[in-house]
């Protein structure tokens, strides 16, 4: 027998093998941590500004990051929640993600409520403001729900007005690649702008729907085309958008926010 | 030649390990819409290639053989995850669209295959210049499918404009079959076509002659 193919060997060689494999790979990813962390920072805020269609210029992220301001609110009450510093209030994953871990700032979502699978939801989010002299622009909102193979992060942007849709940007996803992963696609994305959430008697009316809108229906302001292959996707991306407007999530504060903007733009006048 | 020129330039026309061995096309077919993510990947490959063939090749008189495939492949692995926490740090923009195929570069036959075939048998240095010009000969062929890819999918070099698309006021109507990942396996194949063209000795002997249709044995079969 070769002097290699002993049982003795056989385990030494396995185990210093994976001992020195594992400690170069803990120390490299130890290593590298803070620099992907900064990475992926910079790419979150150019999504946010993304969705906004703020993003302007590539390289200056963080200048143009600037102009927005950034504002934990409360989603039972629908109310700003200044005490919280919006600087330090940072999850690990998505913005708030520890939050709607941990039973005292989260609350448990029933079945029937929660569509998105999300389980639980946080109290307190991060949402962002967009400000040209001191007059809102655009309010983007976090909102994140199940798809076919995870969970997807995004941004929705919405006008001042709190209906038109001005872009939806994900900036994370597990979605299979040319077909559920189509949710980066400019050309799809492109498609929500100007798109309306709710209809003038203020029904809720945004969807993804199977197949092409058609063009004649008056229906059409409140439909994107679905993702060809990707159904279980474009479900989750329309009852995220359900879920995050609605009653659970920022509708509160969406209407304090409108009359907000309202008694502004009545002083303004 | 000396030895160690052959072992490094002989992969990148002579034994192509894309064209001649036809290893490692699933990755030549799924990142190479556009130039510069091809290029990340084909410095991912060829770094995880030299360094995966001269690791096993310098602890190759130590690997018991019933598990030296799960030593190579522990090996190769680790390489893998380094090259992805990098890649990560540094670009993370395009490693979300070339993430999942970095890490695939695990079971990317043309590692594994060079680790077993060449770093088993051969000392540290040469066994890192086989891994070297086979990351080139790999990055050699996606490199001009990316090209092509690019310039006729979506008129773009390296993300500048180089024919203007007609929805962007130009001439050129991108052609989006090239923008699918099919197109390169018939850009692959025109590719190896081209290359035993001028290597005929790369041409493969047949391996058996297609039967003539004849109508008189068949008839004759059929009385039968």
């Amino acid at each position: 027998m070769n002097k290699n193919d002993t049982l003795l060997k056989t385990l030494f060689v396995g185990i210093t093998l994976c001992l020195v494999c594992s400690i170069i790979i803990s120390l490299t990813a130890v290593g590298l941590r803070d620099q992907q962390k900064l990475l992926k920072q910079k790419d979150q805020q150019s999504k946010i500004l993304s969705s906004a269609g703020l993003l302007t210029d590539q390289k200056n992220i963080e200048e143009l990051f600037m102009a927005i301001e950034e504002r934990v609110i409360n989603l039972d009450t629908g109310e700003y929640a200044d005490s919280l510093d919006p600087k330090s209030f940072d999850g690990k994953k998505f913005e708030s993600e520890d939050y709607s871990k941990d039973p005292l700032t989260s609350v448990q979502l029933s079945s029937d409520t929660d569509i998105s699978s999300l389980k639980r939801r946080e109290n307190f989010i991060k949402i962002y403001l967009y400000k040209e002299n001191n007059n809102i622009k655009a309010v983007i909102l976090p909102v994140r729900g199940l798809g076919l193979w995870g969970t997807l992060y995004g941004y929705l942007a919405i006008e001042p007005d709190l209906n038109t849709i001005i872009g939806l940007e994900y900036f994370s996803h597990k979605e299979t690649p040319g077909l559920g992963a189509e949710v980066d696609n400019p050309r799809w994305k492109s498609k929500w702008r100007g798109k309306k959430i709710r209809s003038s008697s203020g029904e809720f009316k945004i969807e993804v729907i199977k197949g092409l809108v058609n063009l004649e229906s008056p229906e059409r302001r409140y439909q994107v085309d679905g993702l060809s292959g990707a159904t279980i996707t474009s479900r989750g991306v329309s009852n995220m958008l359900t879920f995050w407007l609605g009653e659970l999530g920022y509708a509160k504060f969406l209407n304090k926010l409108k009359v907000e903007i309202e008694n502004e733009e009545a002083l303004n006048v | 030649m000396s030895k160690a020129r052959e072992v490094l330039l002989n992969p990148i026309f002579n034994d192509n390990p894309i064209a001649l061995q036809i290893l490692g096309i699933c990755s030549a077919l799924a990142v190479t819409t556009n130039l510069y993510p091809t290029l990340l990947m084909c410095l991912a490959l060829t770094s995880v290639l030299c360094l995966s063939n001269l690791f096993v090749s310098i602890i190759r008189n130590h690997i018991p053989t019933n598990v030296r495939m799960i030593v190579q492949i522990t090996l190769i692995a680790s390489l893998v995850v380094l090259v992805d926490e990098v890649l990560k740090a540094y670009d993370y923009e395009t490693s979300k669209t070339i993430g999942v195929f970095v890490a695939l570069i695990v079971t990317n036959c043309i590692v594994m295959g060079r680790a077993e075939a060449y770093a088993m048998q051969n000392g540290p240095w040469l066994s890192f210049l086989d891994g070297l010009g086979n990351g080139l000969g790999y990055s050699l062929i996606l490199i001009i499918v990316a090209t092509i890819r690019e310039l006729f999918g979506s008129g773009t070099l390296f993300g500048y404009e180089i024919l203007i698309l007609t929805q962007n006021g130009g001439w050129y109507l991108g052609n989006n079959y090239m923008v699918l990942s099919s197109s390169s396996f018939i850009l692959i194949g025109l590719f190896i076509w081209f290359l035993r063209s001028w290597k005929v000795e790369q041409i493969e002997e047949p391996e058996f002659q297609v039967a003539r249709n004849n109508l008189e044995t068949k008839e004759a079969g059929t009385r039968v």
